[in-house]
């Protein structure tokens, strides 16, 4: 059967040239990059060049990246880095849950939280965040772009307001690497995190920026692996993996795949907004190219993406429970959609290798399978949830 | 591509479910493993009331929506080479099932969930998911025969070929409609070949205990349940206490609320007595529990609403039928005639003992279920 993969927000495929990389560093140059030895020169230089690699993709020094697991560990370790009783944390509510669950965990630890809802497009305002400041603000986080809708917030000038407050900044990249350019200089920020799977690098591995002179506390003690900054051996083979893809996604930001990417994309919004009783969720704010996430009135989005999946098109709907069960998406509550309206919202998000074909066959599949689910169960807005 | 019925499995992680995804995704060849989608209802969030009023704070294994369940659930399909998924049910659950069964409490009567689930989110709501995704029909694993009878034009629900499982006595709200869509293929199985098969296809869970409590009450506490519940609703207990009195209308003693009793209970009832006193009648206005000898709670007729016929398309005259009047009652001979729009009066042969308001009434011709009602 046909499968379209249209979640790459959550999660991407290696490219073969990223495998190919990797390849080497599983047998043959399996040294620990802290040996002193042949072997571990080996893995020691594996990881110096991937740092430069990375120092690129972020437009810092080498010093200043910092290997770990992912974005989740990035996130926690800004905040639980930095983080004392007493200071006060300035965040977003439509932040990713290791953000938000990481702060949660903060506030028995004596540090408060500000969270700062969206505009009804899904914008952080950068006034907001002003407003929410106080003299012992110690830490400012938000997104690059958000996960479900695409919506990219205006780091650039939250970075001025915590610069001109003398507060730490941290940006949440794991979904704006790769689609818009980072460069930490013009955003600003002290601390920015970034994932290998979701640019089509291994699972498990990831980067935190860390500027020189930032006073971060490291949340894996042990070993003095990364200057310090993460105990722990290092994961060549996925820090080998995390730097071929941050070079192929610096290629794609230049060769015009973004650009396919956003016009597929929106070919893809408008097909299926053909369909009456749909719109698009942050759809006037400016997005990356491979997000849009859609609502579909008078059906549960639940039951839209298992029928989707099960005819071969992979698409997410709001957030996974613990069961696995879908809770209405956190994001499109913030922004003010009513539970109704979230429960039936999907988010289709491209791969940069998506074809036209893999387009035409969602906009197949989804009138189809919409028309059967008005019919079999008609959900009156507003009647449930 | 040609289309093929697609039926989805209501699985809940038990033996019963599992050997029904089991036996449907391995029949026919091959092919057949696409045909068959596996769901599980997510209803309750076992977590939900932890550390209120005693409740645990780690649930235990075994019941509906623990994590457990749905991991084995998962782990069912994962070796039966099906697509799995759990669907969100958790408002309607709340709506439909737990505030319904909290205002009986509450209005003196005894409630039972499971009747509730079945009728509004395992045939109802499951039958809609199924047919949003796809498929056809759904297969539970509940111990019942349903077939359709040509000369009558109308599906039958049957007692099932093991009679210490059956469960057509939770079914009787079924509709001509759920029963033309679902499948019951353990009906002519008795418990012990149901785990013979679950292992001959190899399913990890076959020796897995039955369930036997309410699925969403953690510790089976109900009143525990009441207070915790209504206390995170930013609600109280009403105030229902009231006077303990014997059938001649002498007061005995008071009591700290109607949603403590039960018809028929013995136990707890705060008054000693030279012979075993029991619950006969609780009055929701006055909030008067009126307690007696075990003889005392014999009763000859019963009343029933909100009714459901299966087999036939209505009561029109008096019928001779059995009525089954809680799950573990043998059915009793009884004669039934309407008694209104949607009320029927049911006068037994001999006396039943504890005929209690809220409990559900089950008519049975033979094997066959007739239909059913809500005692009040």
């Amino acid at each position: 059967m046909t499968r379209v993969y249209m979640d790459a927000n959550a999660t991407t495929p290696l490219l073969p040239e990223v495998m190919e990389a990797m390849r080497p560093y599983w047998i043959e140059r399996f040294g620990n990059a802290s040996s002193i030895h042949l072997d571990g020169q080996q893995a020691h230089s594996a990881v110096d060049r991937a740092r430069a690699t990375l120092a690129e993709f972020f437009n810092c020094h080498d010093a200043e990246v910092v290997f770990n697991s992912g974005g989740t560990e990035g996130d926690n370790t800004a905040i639980f880095g930095l983080l004392r009783p007493g200071d006060h944390f300035v965040t977003s509510s439509i932040e990713h849950s290791a953000i938000l669950a990481a702060a949660e965990r903060m506030a028995a630890f004596g540090v408060e939280t500000t969270f700062v809802a969206p505009t009804a497009s899904g914008l952080i305002d950068p006034a907001a965040i002003e407003r929410a400041l106080r003299p012992e603000t110690r830490l400012i986080s938000v997104m690059l772009a958000n996960n479900e809708t695409g919506v990219l917030q205006p780091v650039e000038e939250i970075g001025k307001i915590a610069k001109a407050a003398g507060a730490f900044f941290h940006i949440d990249a794991v979904q704006g690497a790769g689609k818009v350019p980072l460069d930490v200089h013009r955003f600003g920020c002290h601390l920015c995190s970034i994932s290998a799977h979701k640019v089509h690098g291994p699972k498990g591995v990831g980067a935190l920026f860390v500027r020189r002179g930032t006073p971060l506390e490291p949340l894996l003690v042990g070993g003095s692996h990364e200057r310090r900054r993460r105990a722990g051996t290092e994961n060549v083979p996925g820090i080998v993996g995390l730097a071929k893809a941050a070079e192929l996604a610096m290629h794609s930001l230049e060769d015009g795949t973004l650009v396919r990417l956003a016009a597929l994309r929106d070919r893809l919004e408008a097909g299926i907004l053909e369909l009456p009783g749909t719109g698009v969720n942050g759809g006037d704010a400016p997005r990356v190219a491979n997000t849009t996430n859609i609502w579909f009135d008078h059906l549960e989005g639940e039951a839209l993406v298992i029928a989707l999946d099960l005819k071969g098109v992979a698409v997410s709907g709001g957030s996974a429970c613990h069961s696995g069960a879908t809770e209405p998406s956190h994001v499109l509550m913030a922004m003010g959609l009513d539970k109704t309206r979230a429960r039936a919202s999907l988010r289709f998000s491209l791969l940069k290798t998506a074809t036209e074909a893999d387009v035409d066959y969602v906009l197949k599949v989804v009138p189809e399978a919409v028309a059967h689910l008005r019919a079999i169960s008609p959900v009156a807005a507003g009647t449930l949830g | 591509m040609t289309e093929r019925t697609t039926i989805a499995v209501a699985m809940s992680g038990g033996v019963d479910s599992s050997t029904v995804a089991a036996m449907l995704a391995r029949e026919g060849g091959p092919d057949a493993q696409n045909s068959v989608v596996g769901l599980t209802l997510q209803l309750w969030d076992q977590t939900r009331l932890a550390g209120r009023h005693g409740i645990p704070d780690a649930p235990k294994a075994g019941r509906c929506c623990s994590l457990d369940d749905v991991y084995d659930a998962r782990r069912v399909a994962e070796h039966l080479g099906i697509p799995y998924y759990v669907v969100n049910q958790q408002e309607r659950f709340e709506a439909d099932v737990v505030r319904p069964f909290v205002a009986e409490y509450l209005a003196g009567r005894t409630p039972i969930p499971c009747s509730l689930c079945n009728n509004h989110l395992k045939f109802d709501q499951l039958l809609k998911t199924a047919q949003s995704i796809g498929a056809s029909r759904i297969a539970t694993g509940h111990y019942a025969v349903n077939e359709f009878d040509p000369a009558r034009g109308r599906w039958i629900l049957k007692r099932p070929a093991d009679l210490a499982k059956d469960q057509t006595y939770f079914l009787f709200g079924l509709t001509q409609e759920q029963l033309a869509h679902t499948l019951f293929p353990l009906g002519r199985m008795t418990k012990p070949e149901v785990r013979e098969v679950a292992r001959q296809h190899g399913l990890a869970l076959a020796e897995k205990p039955d369930s036997q409590e309410i699925c969403f009450i953690p510790g089976g506490d109900y009143k525990q349940f009441l207070t915790a519940y209504l206390e995170e609703q930013g609600q109280q207990l009403p105030e229902t206490a009231g006077e303990l009195a014997d059938s001649n209308g002498q007061v005995l003693g008071r009591h700290e609320g109607i949603f403590n009793f039960t018809v028929g209970q013995r136990k707890g009832l705060g008054v000693s007595s030279p012979t075993p006193l029991y619950v006969l009648n609780i009055d929701p206005a006055s909030h008067r529990v009126t307690v007696g000898a075990d003889e005392e709670l014999a009763t000859r007729t019963l009343r029933a609403r909100g009714l459901n016929w299966i087999s036939i398309p209505a009561l029109t005259e008096p019928m001779r039928v059995r009525i089954k009047i809680r799950h573990r009652h043998e059915p009793a001979w009884a004669t039934l005639e309407l008694a209104g729009a949607d009320e029927v009066l049911a006068t037994f042969d001999e006396p039943q003992r504890a005929v209690t308001p809220g409990q559900s009434a089950v008519f049975y011709d033979g094997d066959e279920v007739v239909g059913g009602g809500w005692i009040v």
